[in-house]
């Protein structure tokens, strides 16, 4: 205690730092120690664990009286994962999935954000409020709600379309995937508006009076000004939506039932819950679900790239 | 904008002829201003019908008994039975719904306090100390924010089952704990709240780390916790994945997976519409009012997620 040692980070008025400093190690450690626990237990250790159940097959011994037994297989789950039709189609449903969705929802948002933030729109309040609502519906009580607005003779929807003299079948075959964008589209829109909202609030009123000055009408200040400047967030928007979209479930794990012909296996992880709780191949399916988290960390990958290049330029 | 200045000299410059829409010279200003604001505003009113739709449907339905809603116009009114449907709704298989709502309650209310004051602690210390390798820890928090849930529940769901907890509160409970959203929003928090002065003020007159924490920070922290609390809330408000794998016993459903369950044999009992649709409407009240009466909350935490 009594040993004063000179330490550049510490100012010379604080009695023994060291002791001070190794008192403020143990408490950080304690308050950091519950939550890395938690998340070594249900997230990393999971991880592991599919890993490792990814190298082995149970079979069945004898016959069928002996209970399973783990066969070490090596990569062969991940090269019949990966070889499995149904999988690899999945993976194309998502794809066009976003292909369709993406730019829907970050278009019509990044237009309601600009439409909000003009000086032309009234109400602002109440129309961030009321886009924003959807969010708080949660996401199976929306696709709920969603099919019944599908289903002909309960649904307004269909009231509508039939006054314009069309049809429109939700649960079709074509169709179908337009109705799951639709129930996606509902609950984000609003929520990256808000998002992208706030940061065209942060812009500089300078900037777009600089712009104004130089005879930029606002659409040209919106397009050319505004939405540049905001770009970083958008690029964390496409982040999250692509993350969100291929762990896509609720949805069309609902819709199934009214929609067959998407296939109870149409998106990856409902792949992967059929391969596990309906067909019971756990090899697989862990197999599948870490091929899913890389595809996803590879995604993430690019596309923070492809956002930090066109930061850059 | 100009919207105050510009309209007032072109309206007294634009002669009254010119307002007919015959009329050739066209007014420079005021017209079109007037056309934008409409397109602006009736475009948001679209969007906003669009965004209200459904859950002004489910309020009207709500009202209407089994008959009525299939017969009825979906915006028209019938018979109002919303109390006899939400009758039915709490009566329902010996109240089972009432069961669903109170595991609801404990797998949010709980689990989301325990998870933030979990995130709070963890982030305040990834803020306020100094040690070596903090910010690789903090790394590793940010990757745990990109690694998807539903790749985690099924291996989590064979080792719950490896541990014998599937199929009981904890199965949902303890995984619901661990956010590093939670985490990360928290030490931006503890970073814009919590001045380093005050902690070293309070260090100088010789309190404790623990009684710092929960006596100078956690106050500082509140608007902070609240934010980060209505996350965990909505999140596992909105988890259905994990608790459908985890649970197989009705009585432990949340809300969730109870209409699920409803919307599954809906086919063969027709009287499952109505409580489907009262039950969906139950259960999105609390959030829509706890949306409603918390908004700064909400997008604070919005706005720290996005610029980071």
């Amino acid at each position: 205690m009594a040993v004063i040692i000179k330490s550049p980070t510490s100012p010379p008025s604080q009695a023994a730092p060291r002791t001070a400093r190794r008192r403020q190690h143990g408490a950080a450690a304690l308050f950091m120690l519950p939550f890395f626990l938690l998340f070594l237990a249900v997230t990393i250790a999971p991880i592991v664990y599919a890993g490792w159940m990814s190298l082995f097959r149970e079979e069945t011994s004898g016959l069928g009286f002996g209970g399973t037994e783990r066969v070490f297989t090596g990569v062969e789950n991940f090269t019949r994962a990966l070889t499995d039709d149904l999988f690899l189609a999945s993976f194309g449903h998502i794809a066009l999935y976003c292909a369709l969705y993406i730019p829907i929802m970050i278009g019509t948002s990044l237009g309601l954000a600009l439409l909000v933030d003009s000086a032309l729109a009234r109400a602002k309040r109440f129309f961030q409020i009321a886009f924003y609502m959807p969010h708080a519906v949660p996401g199976l009580v929306a696709s709920v709600v969603w099919i019944f607005l599908y289903t002909p003779g309960l649904s307004p929807v269909h009231d509508l379309i039939e006054g314009l003299g069309a049809s429109w079948n939700f649960f079709g075959e074509d169709e179908a995937i337009w109705s799951i964008i639709n129930i996606s589209a509902w609950q984000w829109i609003g929520y990256n508006m808000i998002i992208f909202y706030a940061g065209l609030q942060a812009i500089p009123g300078e900037t777009i009076e600089a712009a104004r000055v130089d005879g930029a009408g606002a659409l040209r200040t919106a397009l050319q000004i505004k939405v540049p400047m905001i770009r970083s967030t958008v690029v964390l928007t496409l982040l999250f939506t692509i993350v969100g979209a291929i762990q896509l479930f609720d949805a069309p794990q609902l819709l199934v039932k009214y929609a067959n012909s998407l296939g109870a296996e149409w998106s990856p992880t409902m792949f992967i819950y059929a391969t596990a709780f309906q067909r019971h191949d756990y090899g697989v399916a862990a197999a599948s679900s870490l091929l899913l988290a890389l595809v996803a960390g590879l995604l993430s990958f690019g596309v923070t790239k492809l956002g930090n290049r066109w930061k850059e330029s | 904008m100009s919207t105050q200045t510009a309209p007032a000299p072109a309206e007294s410059a634009a002669p009254p002829v010119a307002r007919k829409p015959a009329g050739a010279a066209r007014p420079a200003r005021a017209p079109r201003q007037w056309t934008s604001k409409a397109v602006v505003n009736g475009l948001l009113v679209v969007f906003a019908a669009y965004t209200l739709m459904p859950l002004t449907w489910l309020v009207i339905a709500s009202t209407k008994n089994h008959r009525d809603l299939f017969r009825t116009n979906p915006f028209e009114l019938g018979d109002f039975n919303l109390f006899s449907n939400l009758q039915q709704l709490f009566t329902h298989d010996d109240g089972i719904y009432t069961r669903w709502l109170a595991n609801s309650v404990l797998y949010s209310v709980i689990g989301s306090l325990l998870c933030t004051l979990i995130s709070v602690a963890c982030g305040y210390a990834l803020d306020k100390y100094r040690f070596p390798g903090k910010e690789k820890l903090f790394g590793f928090v940010l990757v745990g924010v990109l690694v998807p849930s539903t790749v985690t529940a099924m291996p989590l769901y064979l080792l719950a089952s490896k541990v014998g907890v599937v199929n009981t509160y904890w199965a949902v409970l303890i995984p619901s704990l661990a956010s590093p959203f939670g985490v990360y929003l928290a030490r931006v928090f503890s970073e814009g709240y919590v001045p380093n002065e005050v902690l070293e003020a309070a260090r100088m007159d010789g309190a404790g780390e623990l009684k710092i924490f929960t006596k100078v920070a956690l106050p500082m922290l509140a608007p902070g916790f609240m934010t980060i609390f209505l996350f965990t809330f909505t999140s596992s408000w909105n988890n259905f994945y994990s608790a459908l794998m985890m649970l197989n016993d009705e009585e432990l459903y949340p809300v969730n997976l109870g209409i699920f369950a409803w919307q599954t044999s809906v086919m063969q009992q027709p009287e499952l519409y109505q409580l489907m649709i009262v039950g969906s409407l139950v259960a999105v009240i609390p959030l829509i009012l706890a949306f409603l009466g918390l908004q700064r909350f909400w997008r604070s935490g919005l706005t720290a997620g996005a610029v980071k």
